[in-house]
């Protein structure tokens, strides 16, 4: 085949294919159209609802664990609730400490595997990038469409968990052996129910690198990509090579399991004083080394997208150019390598030996410094700048001091002598969550503002949305901040009456009940949003199809929402970077990239 | 696809050269094994012998000599990542409490 | 809905999708596989007696697959030059002997399967270790036929069932040589039912593309290709790591 015929032609091709298509578009049965759908845009609408559903799930399992820790022992308030979740699991409305377990354990799992990375790749992802790259699709859409459904799959069977004897997984989100190799049979579920989400991101990475790569329009070369898109790109790097390992593990474990195999199992394991009948000669150890081989790496995929939301809010918003384009460009390409060779941070107290630790101790130091270049370049994007205070953009500038205060808590625990106290303490998810909650979570509320008008033509209800935003970033941090506290005074975590018995948790005791009052308002701040969405979708004020006069694809060469097949009425070519506003000389205070000339 | 009809015939001459290297590797390694040697020498010489099937079925069978920049990149970027992998049994070996015993 | 390069290669890279796509679908089997030889090499390293592969595993039956696979992979480059040649008869020859190969390796891999599940190890309170078959399976009492010693048949022995610690057949459960063999091999016989699944799909049904869009049958065939490679490049490690070492 030879290049240059190929070349030519491609923007008058699709021309002629997309008229084509949109005439086939309206013979498809409502099946095509909207459930088993390869329309990149519909997918992420699919992606988008379900991990919603998921992290209100999630996050409602954990308002009742927040009952147990602020009140241990005393019967549930909401008796239907206590009378759902089943005599066996909370007998008179008592929880029992095995049921605490499992809703841990799928706590973590919900929102990390199905709520946070589906919503942050799985659907704006997949709504916003192929636009942004001016694609008509994903380079696979039925492959597109398989990710979707093996994600799908993948959620119902952790759901199905929850209804075997013994109920779901109960050995925590990280399934540490040789616990998780002799707990009940839920954790052969979940075991099932990540291997589909596995395969799910490995298709979607696949898809998504792809993509980018080959899809671009004419004149978009990586230095003019939008920062979200290259987010996008480094995340799918991350989840093509860090997923594999877990599911090598995921698959021995298995094997423990199912083929009474000792990968994990060291020999003379003695269980409820009994000799376990196995083989033994296995490593425990092995399980974290491969877990956390996915497990720190998955913080980043966590985090990137958010990153990349923020950037393009906060560009648009400021009327600015984002400041240290190139050098937030690299910071995050070298973020994603280093995130390869930091894992065992997360086990310095395994006595793995001081040469490791130090090795870990020094990588996990060296990551700290592209996050920080990006957050300082976030930082002085908003220096003189004339600040548009939308609802998107008060999210996304919480965001910064929150992901601050997530990342600076993060060097202790990177450090190898004060890890030694606040390993395994309240203070480790009190980190954790102010890096994915008040951090990536504000960021994907801003992109669901930012990006809802694309999706639908209208602009979600600001009075609810301001309403929205000071509920949750005040309440997240009554949330998350005593954490700290309680933390530093040595309280471990998992712990399901929440210290009570523990002498040195005592005096920090009382936060317990402050922290589960902040949890449950925080969940009322979130009824403005749920209303907002519904009533903004019929009712919402209507919009052109660029309402912020951003400069980026999605908004500057399509209409809202975008064509149904195809995306663009004409393929656009792109002349200039990303982020031209307020160019000197140009008549509007931004020049869409698909703008041949400032006139 | 750059190549032509009569650029593959030249290909499949080199198909079966390797294909004829690849047996004899085949019956070297086998052969080796039951020398019985040391384990440390006989792990060199198997693995060593292995990579070299390896580079030739990917370097010919899947053309990897002849290939993109792209694919390039992507499998050296692959093959850090591997070698991170084996930080694990290197950072076992070194534990130690392990060796304590 | 036509997706700009999925059947020419995009000037700027060289590259058709499926084929990018399908050498970033390898590098994250390399992953995989990467971090089970990891575990391999680090519960070998753990161990305190590790077992010759040979002494366990049958060598020849191996070899053979080994030159079975290597054989398949060569058949399907050759079927792949075969399109190129515009020779479409030869395409479906050399294809329908690749999958005929592939077959024949699943077969030979059963036989060895099998022959492991025939196998049993006993271990005694008192430490000893006996390895054969089993004759005789009674309540109080079983009786073995210990394997070959140095071309000798040592004679059955009979056991006592207070004796016995663990009796059990040669599944991965006995030893974790046999765990990691029966969970590499499981992997990659599962990877070569997937080519097999593919290639049969393309020799079938899938070959009327060749009618119509000649290209990207080509295409295709050059993918599935890369991919089985792929699988006989596995195996060439596996076979040396888990039956020669």
């Amino acid at each position: 085949m030879d290049h240059s015929s190929s070349h030519g032609g491609v923007g008058t091709t699709h021309k002629t294919h997309g008229a084509h298509h949109e005439a086939d578009h309206l013979h498809q049965s409502f099946w095509r159209k909207y459930v088993f759908s390869t329309d990149h845009k519909v997918i992420g609408i699919q992606y988008g609802i379900t991990s919603l559903l998921f992290l209100l799930f999630g996050f409602s399992i954990m308002m009742i664990m927040r009952w147990q820790l602020a009140y241990p022992g005393q019967e549930f308030p909401i008796k239907w609730l206590a009378h759902l979740m089943g005599q066996d699991n909370m007998p008179d409305g008592i929880m029992l400490p095995e049921y605490y377990n499992q809703l841990g354990a799928m706590h973590g799992t919900i929102m990390v595997f199905l709520g946070v990375v589906p919503l942050a790749v799985g659907a704006f992802g997949n709504y916003v990038m192929p636009l942004q790259i001016g694609a008509i699709d994903m380079a696979f859409p039925k492959l597109n469409m398989m990710s979707y459904w093996v994600y799908f799959c993948g959620g119902v069977t952790m759901l199905w968990s929850f209804f075997v004897p013994g109920g779901a997984a109960n050995s925590g989100w990280t399934s540490y052996a040789p616990l998780s190799v002799i707990a009940t049979t839920g954790q052969t579920i979940w075991l099932l129910g990540m291997v589909f989400l596995i395969t799910s991101s490995l298709l979607g990475s696949v898809n998504f690198i792809v993509t980018i790569i080959q899809l671009r329009v004419k004149g978009l070369t990586f230095m003019r990509l939008p920062f979200f898109v290259w987010t996008q790109f480094v995340t799918s790097f991350l989840l093509l090579l860090a997923f594999p390992p877990l599911e090598a593990a995921g698959v021995l474990q298995l094997m423990d399991r199912i083929a009474g195999t000792s990968f994990f199992l060291p020999s003379g394991l003695v269980v409820s004083g009994q000799a376990l009948g196995v083989s033994g000669g296995g490593s425990p150890l092995l399980w974290q080394h491969l877990f956390w081989f996915l497990a720190h790496p998955e913080v980043y995929v966590l985090i990137l997208p958010a990153m990349g939301i923020i950037g393009e809010v906060i560009a648009n918003n400021t009327r600015k150019p984002l400041w240290g384009y190139k050098s937030m460009i690299y910071s995050i390409i070298f973020l994603g390598f280093m995130s390869f060779i930091v894992w065992a941070h997360h086990m310095f107290l395994t006595g793995m030996g001081t040469a490791i630790s130090s090795f870990f101790q020094t990588t996990t130091m060296i990551i700290s410094i592209p996050s920080v270049i990006i957050l300082t370049a976030l930082l002085l994007s908003l220096w003189g700048g004339s600040i548009r205070y939308t609802t998107p953009m008060l999210f996304a500038l919480s965001f910064l001091p929150m992901f601050a205060i997530g990342g600076l808590t993060g060097l202790p625990l990177g450090l190898n002598v004060s890890d030694i106290h606040l390993h395994d303490t309240y203070y480790v998810i009190g980190h954790f969550h102010y890096v994915v909650a008040p951090g990536t979570l504000m960021a994907l509320f801003a992109g669901i503002y930012y990006w809802f008008p694309k999706v639908t033509g209208r602009k979600m209800n600001d009075i609810l949305g301001r309403l929205h935003f000071w509920g949750s970033i005040v309440f997240m941090n009554g949330v998350f901040m005593p954490m700290f506290i309680q933390g530093l005074a040595g309280v471990s975590r998992r712990l399901y009456d929440g210290g009570e018995q523990y002498a040195h948790a005592q005096s920090v005791l009382h936060w317990n009940e402050f922290t589960s009052i902040s949890a449950w308002c925080l969940g009322l701040a979130q009824i403005p949003f749920i209303v907002n969405f519904f009533w903004s979708m019929k009712k919402g004020q209507k919009v052109n199809s660029n309402p912020w006069e951003a400069t980026t694809l999605e908004w500057a060469a399509t209409t809202s929402p975008p064509l149904a097949h195809g995306n663009f009425e004409k393929i656009p070519e792109v002349y200039r970077g990303p982020y031209e506003y307020s160019t000197r000389g140009a008549k509007k205070d931004y020049t869409p990239q698909n703008q041949a000339s400032e006139a | 696809m750059e190549m032509q009809a009569e650029e593959v015939k030249k290909h499949v001459k080199v198909y079966i050269m390797v294909f004829v290297v690849l047996l004899f590797l085949t019956i070297v390694t086998v052969a080796v094994s039951y020398l019985h040697l040391s384990v440390g020498v006989g792990i060199a010489v198997a693995l060593l012998i292995a990579s070299i099937k390896a580079t030739l079925v990917g370097g010919y069978f899947m053309h990897l000599i002849s290939e993109k920049k792209l694919i390039y990149a992507t499998l050296i970027l692959t093959v850090v990542f591997f070698i991170v992998l084996m930080v694990i049994p290197v950072s076992h070996a070194l534990d130690p409490i392990r060796y304590n015993h | 809905m036509q997706i700009p390069y999925n059947e020419t290669a995009r000037p700027d890279t060289g590259l058709f999708n499926a084929k990018l796509g399908l050498w970033l679908f390898l590098a994250s089997e390399v992953m995989l596989f990467g971090a089970l030889f990891s575990t391999y090499v680090l519960l070998r390293v753990g161990a305190p007696v590790w077992p010759h592969g040979y002494t366990i595993l049958n060598v020849p039956l191996a070899t053979l697959n080994t030159v079975v696979l290597i054989s398949s992979s060569v058949t399907m480059v050759m079927s792949w030059a075969s399109l190129m040649m515009k020779n479409f008869g030869k395409f479906r020859l050399y294809l329908g002997l690749t999958i005929l190969m592939g077959m024949a390796f699943l077969v030979v891999k059963t036989f060895e399967y099998k022959a492991k599940f025939v196998h049993y190890g006993v271990t005694l309170h008192d430490g000893t270790e006996i390895v054969g078959h089993l004759e005789e399976e009674a309540e109080d009492h079983v009786v073995m036929l210990p394997d070959m010693k140095d071309g000798v048949q040592p004679s059955p022995v009979h056991i006592g069932r207070a004796q016995i610690k663990r009796l059990t057949n040669f599944g991965p459960w006995y030893s974790t040589f046999l765990a990691i063999y029966f969970t590499l091999t499981g992997l990659h016989v599962l990877h070569v039912i997937g080519g097999l699944v593919v290639n049969i799909y393309l020799w079938g049904p899938g070959a009327k593309m060749w009618k119509t869009e000649p290209t990207r049958f080509t295409n295709r065939i050059e993918v599935a290709g890369l991919y089985w490679h792929f699988v006989d490049l596995v195996w060439i490690f596996l076979f040396p790591v888990l039956y020669l070492l």
